[in-house]
């Protein structure tokens, strides 16, 4: 008998709740709905979701104080809804540890297509898959080596850290300041151009028109994502 | 020269505080490679061969063959390890050096982060202990080390460090700069010289820049200068000396009340000036300063006003002489150069007083003396009467002086039987010393005088007559008229000091009392009041404080309450407002007036007038009032400055709340559109999934509209707020192109979108946000104008000293002249033949998100094809240079 994947639906607007809850029902997903920080945080303990969708601007709390609050006492996987201008907000929501975001006024598919890359990555935590597909590159995180139609694609150090560390988390986002982190560990300052330049080199050695990328995509002043395989399922709508 | 008086007992505790300890010596450099450390082992080795116990605590050879050899003529105390993350970290080892005890110890880097286990986290915390222990400790360290100028060296080099040191210990810290011109040490850097760490090597190329290196340098110099000036300032305090140590010039120029003084503040302001020194003005106020004229106290509180407003400290101090106070203030200022006026005085007032430049020229040691030539045409110095009365005295103090003689000649005649003859004359002295001390030298003689008169005639044989028999007896004549001059000089010293001091504590009150009293307005109006109450009290005159305006100065306030002044008042007003000058009674011009006018000055210009006048239509002033007046006036002027600047802060904050408000107007508003907006959308998204028809196509496409609409006006709003908060960063064009046509698809969904960008473009210094709104609008414009089914460019390329960002249509293109209209608010162009959709606002912001991040743009029409080309422009500043590749590797 196959278990329903639960989803906490967070946000202050009972229609949005309505809304994404009719959506995610259609794709068999189960929803508790909250509308306050207090009923988010009770209903985290007793219902246990996979999956939370929080919106930053509650009436009773500041959205980022919850995000820390729902990573300490839950293993579920946070996905912050906000509005198009808050990209401050949305970057320290990441770095916090929310897992990714999603912006208003949102597409139901595109909901959907974070909603199945979170459970995804939920699992492949358990279980760990050791290779990566988007588009037509796959990358083996276990031998180091990247192909791209079956031929190895040569990277620098530097260049297959910044690709790891997105296909860590295939099609989920991941900010510059995690990125860097990893690519440059020992590093207090970090500087976004060196980033920049390496996402260049690896856009020329992976994409088919690396004016318009299809495999890393820019998140416009919050970092990168990998489009992986079922993540382009998903938008195949455009 | 030593006067123990003057040691400044806090230099000498920090002084004390020093005794025992280590001292601490800091080797300044600019920048990397420009030979600390070599410089601190070469002047270790020196100090090893004059005998001196060295070790090395830690140096950082970088595998340099010079540094090497340098080293391996020093006791170099073997590095701890530490283990961290799984590398093995070689840290000073503080615990060998303490039990090593050497004299001094050489510690390369202070500003190093010890490893973490060690026993301090930052390296300067291992040398404070060190000296603490009284170990002598050579330290190095480059400027962008330094706390104080972290900030300041980030914003020009753009490379941040962590590793900081705190300015006290550089201001405990003896410091020799280690200075190469830039240009050497690019040289070095060439040649590979230079030792850079290998997390630094990206920031190589932009750090190491000419402009960067001068800077630098030009800051370590000055920090180093600053260093050395603060400590000469605490050695000279500590120890007392008035030898010259001033690092930089201090003028001082000496004002008395002759009318040359003026031109002799201007001097030494000239001289000041050119020497960018600061400069200060004093008066000595001496027992002379009691006799001096109405016009010569007038004439030295101008001069000491017009020092003041050319920017001069100024003080008046009381000194036995002028010499003696000359000299303590030229000690205490610090002052290296002295402006002083050769005063056209006569033989005999110099032999009597001494020249005070030759004294001063003889008592000040090394310091400049400058003597201006005094100006004799404007000498002329009126008679004073007043003077001359006050030595003569009244003819009360004669009539005393007369009636104590006799008491003492009575009370001799009753003693002449029992005591001795000179015992009587004693008795004399006691009137004598009474009027001498009393009632000046004239009375003293005279009572001398009448003294020895009375004792030849009453007591010395033969008595009843003047004559005097035996010679001895002239001598008790003599004494007597002796002791008169002296006590009397004597009391007249001690008297005009007292007056002195009695008439400056008065003043001194009085001018508290009246600032107090200033303070506590707390509106203009007030404050005009108090002004009035407070002069009218303290100078027992009428007052009325005018302010100018369009019909002639207004009457604001008066104390006792005034409504109205006479014609010929408020043309002195006026005049005085104009000319700043005093004017009306007791002035030098419209003396007709019953009235005197003065200025208040304020650093605004004048603010307006005080007028004072008498009750019984006297001369508003005495001359001795006039400093006192002009005290007040000062602080009036003051107060009023401080009122104005408390007026503008409250007009800032009334603008700061409007702009406040209306941007929580603007928020709410459009979280209120968009909030349901945003619904409909995803609600008609998801309708559409489920049941797709034509009507929701419509839905959702006007939806989509109204929020592109709400989402510009909300940008409009904020560019006409101006100050668009920037984010700026490190962009790639490309990125920033396709999340536009990403976000584009929809209004341009019937063109085809054609990118062409130079792949070499470089990264750009922008706001990623804005660029982006920038070039959705440009699309959409795009999308709007030109026809369905034409291809929309979009075309980046590198120029010469920019980069040109083109979104090209094949729409009707622009009407010639309009160009730069189009990106005006609301325009939208006529002459199509079908109304476009828009809201006219696209383009103006476009126009305020580039011009707010320095981008420029421009419309222009093409002809093959004929269409529009939009042309963002990123000048080379905000073009990003090329990276060292090898980072990133």
């Amino acid at each position: 008998m196959k278990t329903r994947h639960k989803v906490l639906i967070v946000d202050d607007e009972p229609h949005i709740r309505k809304l994404i809850h009719a959506a995610l029902t259609r794709a068999d997903y189960a929803t508790v709905e909250a509308g306050t920080a207090r009923e988010a945080l009770a209903l985290l303990k007793s219902e246990r979701p996979d999956i939370s969708l929080l919106d930053l601007g509650l009436p009773d709390r500041d959205g980022l104080e919850l995000v820390p609050l729902f990573k300490r006492d839950s293993d579920t996987t946070l996905i912050i809804v906000s509005a198009r201008d808050a990209t401050d907000q949305k970057v320290a929501a990441l770095d916090l540890g929310a897992d990714d975001y999603l912006t208003k006024p949102f597409d139901t598919d595109e909901l959907l297509a974070r909603v199945r890359v979170a459970l995804r990555n939920r699992m492949a935590k358990d279980g760990g898959a050791a290779t990566v597909r988007a588009g037509d590159v796959e990358i083996d995180l276990l031998a180091r080596t990247v192909t791209k139609v079956g031929h190895e694609v040569h990277l620098t150090p530097k260049e297959y850290a910044v690709l790891a560390q997105l296909a860590k988390f295939p099609g989920r986002v991941i900010t510059h300041a995690q990125i860097m982190a990893h690519v440059w560990p020992n590093e207090h300052e970090h500087h976004v151009e060196y980033l920049r330049v390496l996402v260049r080199t690896l856009r020329q050695k992976l994409e088919d028109d690396p004016q318009r990328p299809q495999i890393i995509g820019n998140e416009l002043g919050i970092g990168y994502r990998l489009r992986c395989i079922t993540d382009a399922d998903g938008e195949g709508r455009a | 020269m030593n006067d123990p008086d003057r040691r400044d007992p806090e230099a000498f505790l920090r002084q004390a505080a020093q005794e025992g300890r280590g001292r601490l010596k800091i080797f300044l450099g600019a920048a990397p490679g420009v030979g600390k450390t070599y410089e601190m082992l070469t002047d270790g080795m020196q100090r090893r061969r004059a005998g001196i116990d060295v070790v090395v605590g830690v140096v950082e050879t970088h595998g340099r063959k010079e540094t090497e050899a340098l080293v391996q003529g020093h006791e170099v105390i073997p590095r701890q390890h530490v283990d961290h993350q799984g590398h093995r970290l070689g840290e000073m080892d503080i615990d060998a050096i303490l039990a090593r005890r050497p004299q001094l110890a050489l510690v390369d880097e202070l500003a190093h982060s010890n490893a973490p286990g060690s026993r301090h986290p930052k390296r300067y915390q291992d040398v404070e202990e060190l000296l603490d222990a009284g170990i002598d400790v050579y330290s190095t360290v480059n400027i962008q080390h330094i706390e104080s100028l972290n900030d300041v060296v980030a914003s020009f080099t753009r490379v941040r460090v962590r590793e900081t040191v705190p300015d006290s210990i550089l201001e405990m810290a003896e410091i020799e700069m280690v200075d190469i011109p830039p240009d050497e040490l690019i040289e070095r850097l060439k040649e590979g010289k230079v030792y850079i760490p290998q997390e630094a090597t990206r920031a190589l190329g932009h750090f190491f820049s000419k402009s960067n290196l001068t800077a630098l340098r030009e800051m370590a110099l000055r920090r180093a200068a600053q260093a050395v000036d603060a400590q000469m300032l605490d050695y000279v305090r500590a120890h007392a000396l008035a030898g010259s140590f001033a690092a930089g010039e201090r003028i001082l120029v000496a004002i008395s009340e002759l009318p040359s003084a003026p031109g002799l503040v201007r001097a030494a302001k000239r001289l000041a000036d050119a020497l960018k020194a600061p400069w200060s003005a004093v008066h000595i106020e001496t027992q002379r300063s009691l006799t001096l004229s109405e016009a010569e106290r007038a004439q030295l509180a101008d001069t000491m006003a017009l020092a003041s407003r050319l920017g001069a400290t100024t003080a008046t101090i009381a000194a036995p002489s002028v010499i003696d106070g000359l000299r303590h203030y030229v000690a205490d200022a610090r002052a290296t150069q002295i402006v002083i006026g050769k005063s056209a005085r006569s033989w005999w007032f110099e032999l009597r007083h001494g020249s005070v430049v030759d004294a001063l020229v003889r008592g000040i040691g090394d310091v400049a003396v400058h003597v201006l030539p005094g100006d004799d045409t404007a000498r002329a110095r009126p008679a004073t009467s007043g003077r001359n009365a006050r030595q003569w005295g009244k003819p009360a103090d004669y009539l005393w002086s007369t009636l104590m003689i006799a008491a003492m000649t009575a009370l001799g005649r009753l003693l002449v039987e029992t005591i001795d003859l000179g015992n009587i004359a004693l008795l004399y002295l006691v009137p004598v010393m009474f009027a001498a001390a009393s009632f000046g030298l004239r009375a003293g003689l005279f009572a001398g005088l009448l003294s020895s008169l009375a004792y030849n005639f009453f007591f010395l044989p033969p008595t009843g007559t003047l004559t005097v028999n035996n010679p001895e007896n002239v001598v008790s004549i003599l004494v007597l008229l002796g002791v008169a001059i002296v006590t009397s000089q004597f009391a007249a010293r001690v008297r005009a000091q007292a007056d002195l001091a009695q008439s400056s504590a008065r003043q001194n009150a009085a001018l508290a009392g009246f600032s107090r009293q200033i303070t506590a307005s707390a509106s203009r109006e007030e404050l005009m009041h108090a002004i009035c109450a407070e002069v009218s009290r303290l100078l027992s005159v009428r007052t009325v404080l005018l302010l100018p305006s369009p019909d002639g100065p207004q009457l604001r306030a008066a104390v006792p309450p005034e409504d109205r002044l006479e014609q010929i008042e408020k043309a002195a007003a006026q005049w005085a407002m104009d000319n700043e000058q005093p004017a009306g009674r007791g002035s030098s011009t419209l003396t007709a007036s019953d009235w005197l006018f003065h200025p208040l000055r304020t650093t605004r210009g004048v603010l307006g007038v005080l007028g004072l006048a008498r009750e019984d239509a006297g001369q508003p002033l005495r001359s001795d009032q006039i400093p006192l007046l002009m005290s007040l006036l000062d602080q009036a002027s003051i107060a009023f400055d401080r009122m104005a600047l408390e007026e503008e802060m409250l007009d800032a904050r009334q603008i700061f709340e409007r702009d406040r408000l209306r941007s929580a107007l603007l928020s709410s508003v459009g979280h209120d559109l968009r909030t349901p907006l945003t619904t409909i959308l995803s609600a008609t998204h998801e309708l559409k999934r489920q049941c797709p028809s034509d009507l929701l196509d419509t839905v959702d496409a006007e939806a989509r509209r109204l929020n592109r609409f709400v989402a510009n006006l909300l940008d409009m709003a904020r560019v006409e707020a101006g100050a668009l908060p920037l984010k700026v960063e490190p962009t790639d064009l490309f990125d920033a192109v396709a999340g536009a046509v990403q976000d584009t698809r929809q209004s341009l969904l019937g063109h085809k979108v054609d990118v062409d960008i130079s792949p070499d473009i470089p990264l750009v210094r922008v706001d990623p946000t804005l660029l982006h709104h920038c070039l959705i609008n440009l699309l959409d414009n795009a999308g709007r104008y030109a026809d369905p089914g034409t291809p929309v460019l979009i075309r980046g390329r590198r120029l010469p000293d920019a980069i040109a960002l083109s979104v090209l249509d094949e729409g009707p293109g622009i009407p010639p002249g309009a160009e730069a209209r189009i990106f005006d608010t609301f325009t939208r162009l006529e002459g199509s033949d079908r109304v476009k959709h828009g809201t006219g606002l696209g383009l103006a912001i476009v126009k305020g998100f580039a011009e707010a991040m320095g981008l420029r743009v421009a419309a222009a029409s093409r002809t093959d094809p004929v269409g529009a080309c939009f042309t963002i422009t990123i000048p080379q500043s905000c073009i990003l240079s090329d990276l060292p590749r090898e980072d990133l590797l």
